[in-house]
């Protein structure tokens, strides 16, 4: 059947299987070239394989909680979105987040996920305490920071080819409530925001958005938005009745592919222009609630067809720090050149990372959409070539687009060495996806 | 409505614990009554841990009519609301020459879980309250070449509910019929299934606590299949008898 990532590109013909035991997955592994499916969120071809594409979801039990802890044991097919339902009324929280609760606890460890406290907490793998592992030949391995320490580090990040996370033990964060205490900072330009990330280095949450269609000295004007998990204490009393609001379901959905040209640059520009005035008015400090800072997109269902039928992909680099403010410049100047860019321009500082195969490392990452067109493919080769020429690396659940060639120009080592694990435990003979062909890893 | 026992009859299927999801969270205690019912030791701790209810376990064979009483009586109180999932599609072709399977399937989606409903039906008059839901199907609306003996039980159990509603009516005991449609779910994995015409388990659930809320009589989880169903029905038997559908 027609598979294909969030960005809807490309588009590939797989076999999909559904195990539900352990026994059914065993088969399904130990009899085809297979890579691991979670809920399809990553943009590219990380979890579609034309030979066997293993549908996770139905992997979506909880198995205990220790309150004491907050450590959960669930499952790899359960959603983010579920163990927040479950648990935040009883004051937990995710202690790292992507910017989509629609994620399963598998892909969250299979691409290492980050959140906007990475510069505090680090990537998903820190709250990680073990993994239950399939490998290639149908057996399960427990593996930790003890126990099986090769598996567990490379599996964390390592995009399904390790085998086939069944089982995660995760620790919760607790939290009083489930607002957030926002500030919004305008930041003049590219320089300003890096300097404003460098002096919020303390906020548990920093994030920025960027217009990057202005030019000249406003190059990277951007709205810089700080936030604190806010105490029962410090809120106002209209929210005391709720301290850990639900998510209001809402069912506004997109409805059907838009055709691409919708998406002109005309209406990125209006756009982006909003939501810089927005945020220059009023006063900086705002309660919001945990649905709308963290997943503000969610409650568009579908967003992703607003590109029309072609499709989308993003492009995200993580750039050093000491190389970052010129690198970015550079890539920022490209994008508002080229008129493209979407109106999802995300900057984010990262903290140090010591990891094998996950995407952070401390500097700054940078996000943006494209629609799929030969001009915007061509741009995002050129911004990979940008990020490998500052010492920087792409983000493997982002793309669709980079080739074997430039993915070892960034990573030469960390790519040998996760090649020779993988012929050396016979997981390159049995997993694989779409992502991983194309890049020879 | 008050925080009574939810009951589910055949609660391995998919639409039972899709139901057995949505009333823990609404923070009911979930009874979960299957053959084998030790594999769903897991089903248990996963609802707890999410709804922080109780859910018990309960060996239940809708074949075993004999033990149906027991079944009940060892519950650990009598249920606000009961679901019964249970049915079996057979296979048709095979079916037809074998007329014991053909009756194991007429057992199984008929008289068995008449009888277990019949157990809970006088438990709940005697009480004066109750919810039986009991999961039917399209299938029984007309009888059709490629799945009689399935459809002809199903049409049966329809019957029975719609009789035992008319007699509960006035005893505050409330019968729903579901008739679902397509679902997605281990019984259908596999069929090419029209998505415009095929439900999740989840939106059959939410399609049972609404009717079961509502006091609605019969449920279409498709509202399209209400029309199909008024179609197929308007066709003479003169014309149907020819037509593979
Ligand atoms: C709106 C949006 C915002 C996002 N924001 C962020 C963000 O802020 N930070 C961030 O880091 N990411 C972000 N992402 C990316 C997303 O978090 C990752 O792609 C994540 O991996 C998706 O999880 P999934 O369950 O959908 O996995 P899939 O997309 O199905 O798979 C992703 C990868 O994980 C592997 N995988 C999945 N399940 C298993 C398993 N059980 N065992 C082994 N391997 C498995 C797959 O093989 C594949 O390589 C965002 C995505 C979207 C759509
Ligand atoms: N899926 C559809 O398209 C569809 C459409 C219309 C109606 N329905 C009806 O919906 C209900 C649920 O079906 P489903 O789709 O979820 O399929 P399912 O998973 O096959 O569910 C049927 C359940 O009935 C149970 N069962 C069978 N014989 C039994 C017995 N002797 N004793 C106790 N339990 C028994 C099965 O138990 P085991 O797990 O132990 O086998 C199974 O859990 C059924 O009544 C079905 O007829 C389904």
């Amino acid at each position: 059947m027609k598979l294909s990532g969030w960005g809807k590109y490309p588009v590939v013909d797989c076999r999909l299987s559904q195990p539900r035991s352990e026994k059914e997955l065993a088969d399904t592994v130990i009899t085809s070239k297979s890579i691991a499916r979670g809920n399809g969120r990553a943009y590219g071809d990380s979890a579609l394989s034309r030979t066997n594409t293993i549908d996770m979801l139905k992997f979506n039990h909880m198995l205990s909680f220790d309150p004491t802890t907050g450590q959960l044991v669930a499952e790899a097919g359960v959603l983010l979105s579920d163990v927040i339902a479950a648990f935040l009324p009883r004051g937990w929280f995710p202690a790292v987040t992507p910017g989509t609760r629609f994620v399963s606890l598998g892909g969250m460890a299979a691409a290492d996920v980050h959140g906007k406290n990475h510069h505090i907490d680090g990537s998903f793998g820190n709250c990680v305490d073990w993994l239950d592992v399939m490998g290639p030949d149908g057996k399960i391995t427990r593996c930790s920071r003890t126990e099986n320490t090769p598996l567990f580090e490379w599996s964390i990040g390592g995009m399904g080819l390790t085998g086939v996370i069944l089982r995660i033990a995760l620790r919760l964060r607790p939290v009083e409530t489930g607002w957030i205490r926002q500030t919004t900072h305008v930041a003049q330009n590219l320089d300003a925001a890096i300097d404003l990330f460098e002096k919020s280095l303390d906020a548990t949450y920093s994030v920025a958005w960027i217009d990057c269609l202005s030019t000249g000295n406003a190059l990277g004007r951007s709205l810089v938005m700080l936030g604190e998990h806010a105490t029962r204490a410090e809120m106002p009393v209209k929210y005391h009745a709720t301290p850990f609001p639900s998510v209001t379901t809402q069912k506004l959905s997109v409805p059907f592919n838009l055709p691409g040209f919708c998406l002109n640059q005309y209406s990125v520009r209006a756009f982006n222009a909003l939501y810089y005035w927005n945020g220059k008015r009023g006063d900086p400090t705002s309660y919001v609630n945990w649905n709308s800072y963290f997943y503000p997109l969610d409650s568009v269902l579908e967003w992703n067809r607003i590109y029309g039928r072609q499709g989308f992909a993003q492009f995200q680099c993580v750039l050093p720090l000491d190389s970052a403010r010129s690198g970015l410049s550079e890539m920022l100047n490209n994008i508002s050149e080229s008129g493209r860019g979407s109106f999802l321009a995300v900057l984010k500082r990262f903290g140090q990372q010591h990891s094998r195969f996950s995407f952070p490392m401390e500097g700054y990452t940078l996000a943006l959409d494209f629609p799929i067109s030969d001009r915007s493919v061509a741009l995002i080769r050129k911004l990979g070539q940008i990020t490998a020429d500052y010492g920087g690396r792409i983000y493997l659940a982002k793309d669709s687009i980079m080739d074997a060639q430039s993915v070892r120009t960034m990573d030469a080592t960390r790519v040998d060495e996760f090649e020779s694990l993988r012929q050396h435990n016979g997981a390159a003979q049995r997993f694989a996806s779409a992502q991983s062909e194309r890049l020879k890893l | 409505m008050s925080n009574g026992g939810v009951l589910i009859l055949g609660a391995r299927s998919d639409i039972a614990l899709a139901v057995a999801h949505s009333y823990a969270a609404l923070g009911h205690p979930i009874q979960l009554a299957a053959r084998n019912v030790q594999t769903l030791q897991t089903e248990k701790e996963d609802l707890e841990i999410r709804y922080q209810v109780n859910v018990s376990l309960h060996n239940f064979d809708v074949l075993d009519l004999e033990r149906h009483a027991d079944v009940i009586e060892g519950l650990p109180e009598l249920p606000e609301i009961a679901v019964c999932a249970v049915g079996v599609l057979g296979n048709q072709e095979s079916d037809e020459k074998d007329i014991l399977a053909a009756a194991q399937i007429m057992r199984a989606n008929f008289e068995g879980p008449a009888s277990i409903l019949a157990v809970l039906a006088n438990r709940f008059e005697q009480r004066g309250s109750g919810v039986l839901v009991g999961i039917s199907s399209v299938a029984g609306e007309r009888g059709r070449a490629t799945n009689y003996i399935y459809g002809s039980a199903k049409a049966g159990f329809t019957t029975y509910l719609s009789g035992l509603r008319n007699r509960l009516a006035k005893q505050g005991v409330h019968v729903v019929t579901v008739l679902p449609g397509f679902v997605d779910t281990r019984m259908t994995e596999g069929l090419d299934l029209p998505p415009k015409l095929t439900a999740q388990p989840s939106e059959v659930a939410a399609a049972i606590v609404r009717a079961t809320r509502r006091q609605k009589n019969t449920v279409y989880v498709k509202p399209l299949w209400a029309f199909i169903l008024t179609a197929i029905r308007l066709i003479p038997e003169s014309l149907f008898k020819k037509m593979n559908i």
